[in-house]
């Protein structure tokens, strides 16, 4: 399968991204892992006139002790996250994730802002920096600012970046422990039938993976947690108020009751990590 | 464009469609047809090659997104007197190959895993090799080999 023609430009620097972003934005594409954008490029499902390669741009891969939070640079690779010290420390969860995303061969390529940015509720990062409660930060050209990862997630691979914006950076909340996430799939390298993250430090946050059309939070589950319930009466709230899709790996019914089920394991696991 | 690729040590320029991905480069540009294309969707792991020393899928790759880098392929495992990378004499004294499709893809991501785990448990080996579908399951044998040649003495780090 071979993309649509395009352009192809390499970006040498995020000015020069978003100089060329803005003269079409609708029609142009950040490309960086590549892993999320080229295969819907090869289904033809994305036929960008314009392809903007920011994968070499310099300064942007970085996983950084910012003194209340961490920083990540939005072309960090997954494995270089998976096995960053500063995320093994502080946000181990951010960690452990990366190191779920796909196979070895996805992770030395793609990168977690491609993957944020891709916004798929499929997909296992989006979830993990809900849970962290994280803020988003995008330059584009009326500026700088930053998205709450609440305000981030606005739809099936939509999100609150303009077309004109590009994601620089990720902050997340340290929580070095208190943290857990369960994913259950088919096969190995699947995408999760369904998936929990959860973050017990602090206000307790539960985000999940395809249970919605975006990934999104345990709501039920949260204020269950906020008034002091256990975890298993917690859980058994995990689904309320969510609509999941049905598809050929399970039906809505399935997916609302693997909720249950995993967040729980992840409820149970996120308190023995407290220690 | 133009992108100047280094491929098993030999470097070339050549002008490509930007829409080139680095599978069809390899195997229709520089004539390398030992990487294979099997599911074309990021799946299977057949088309694996090493992209400075680190296992990518190659169909999920443009060209042009390895102009300047240096790609190493199956063809460039063997020695060039024909002596079998240790990877390669591995899979073959376990018997690590049933029709041999897979296999290509199979040792360069063998490579990549054996450099970031020099030493790695038969758990890390199966976990290390998800990329990497074998139809004829023949994973048993490939696992096999994998832990031969780590605790062969024999590779370089």
């Amino acid at each position: 399968m071979i993309p649509a023609s395009f352009e192809y430009r390499r970006a040498g620097s995020v000015e020069e991204a978003l100089g060329w972003l803005s003269e079409d934005p609708d029609s142009t594409k950040l490309l960086a892992g590549g892993h999320s954008l080229l295969p819907l490029m090869k289904l033809r499902l994305a036929t960008p006139g314009v392809l903007v390669d920011v994968g070499r741009v310099p300064g942007l891969s970085y996983v950084r002790d910012a003194g209340d939070h961490v920083a990540i640079g939005a072309l960090t690779r997954h494995r270089d996250l998976e096995i960053s010290e500063v995320a093994r420390a502080s946000v181990p969860l951010l960690a452990h994730v990366a190191g779920q995303v796909g196979d070895p061969q996805v992770r030395h390529r793609g990168t977690i802002g491609g993957s944020l940015a891709h916004g798929d509720p499929a997909s296992d990062l989006p979830a993990a920096v809900l849970a962290l409660d994280a803020t988003l930060v995008a330059d584009g050209p009326r500026g700088r600012r930053e998205i709450a990862a609440d305000d981030f997630f606005r739809g099936f691979l939509e999100t609150a970046l303009e077309p004109d914006e590009m994601l620089t950076e990720i902050r997340v909340r340290k929580a070095p422990s208190g943290w857990a996430f369960q994913k259950f799939n088919r096969r190995a390298q699947d995408w999760a039938i369904v998936g929990v993250a959860a973050v017990l430090d602090g206000d307790p946050r539960v985000a999940l993976v395809n249970m919605g059309s975006t990934t999104l939070r345990a709501r039920g589950t949260e204020e269950a947690l906020a008034a002091g319930a256990d975890p298993t009466d917690a859980a058994a709230r995990a689904a309320d108020g969510l609509e999941p899709s049905s598809d050929l790996h399970a039906s809505a019914e399935y997916r609302r009751h693997l909720a249950t089920v995993l967040v729980r394991r992840a409820l149970v696991e996120a308190a023995a990590t407290r220690g | 464009m133009r992108v100047t690729v280094t491929v098993n040590g030999t470097t070339e320029t050549h002008d490509v469609e930007a829409r080139m991905l680095l599978v069809q480069y390899l195997r229709e540009v520089r004539g390398l047809t030992g990487t294979n294309i099997g599911c074309d969707t990021t799946s299977c792991g057949a088309c694996t090659v090493l992209l400075d020393g680190e296992s990518v899928k190659s169909c999920t790759l443009l060209a042009a997104q390895a102009d300047g880098e240096e790609i190493t392929t199956i063809e460039g495992m063997a020695a060039p007197d024909g002596t079998l990378h240790p990877i390669q004499e591995a899979f073959h004294q376990h018997h690590g190959l049933q029709c041999g499709f897979c296999t290509p893809g199979m040792v360069m991501a063998v490579a990549s895993l054996l450099k970031e785990h020099p030493d790695p448990s038969e758990a890390e080996v199966r976990e290390g090799l998800e990329g990497n579908l074998c139809r004829c399951t023949g994973y048993h044998n490939i696992v096999q080999a994998v832990l031969s040649a780590a605790h062969s003495g024999e590779l370089v780090p």
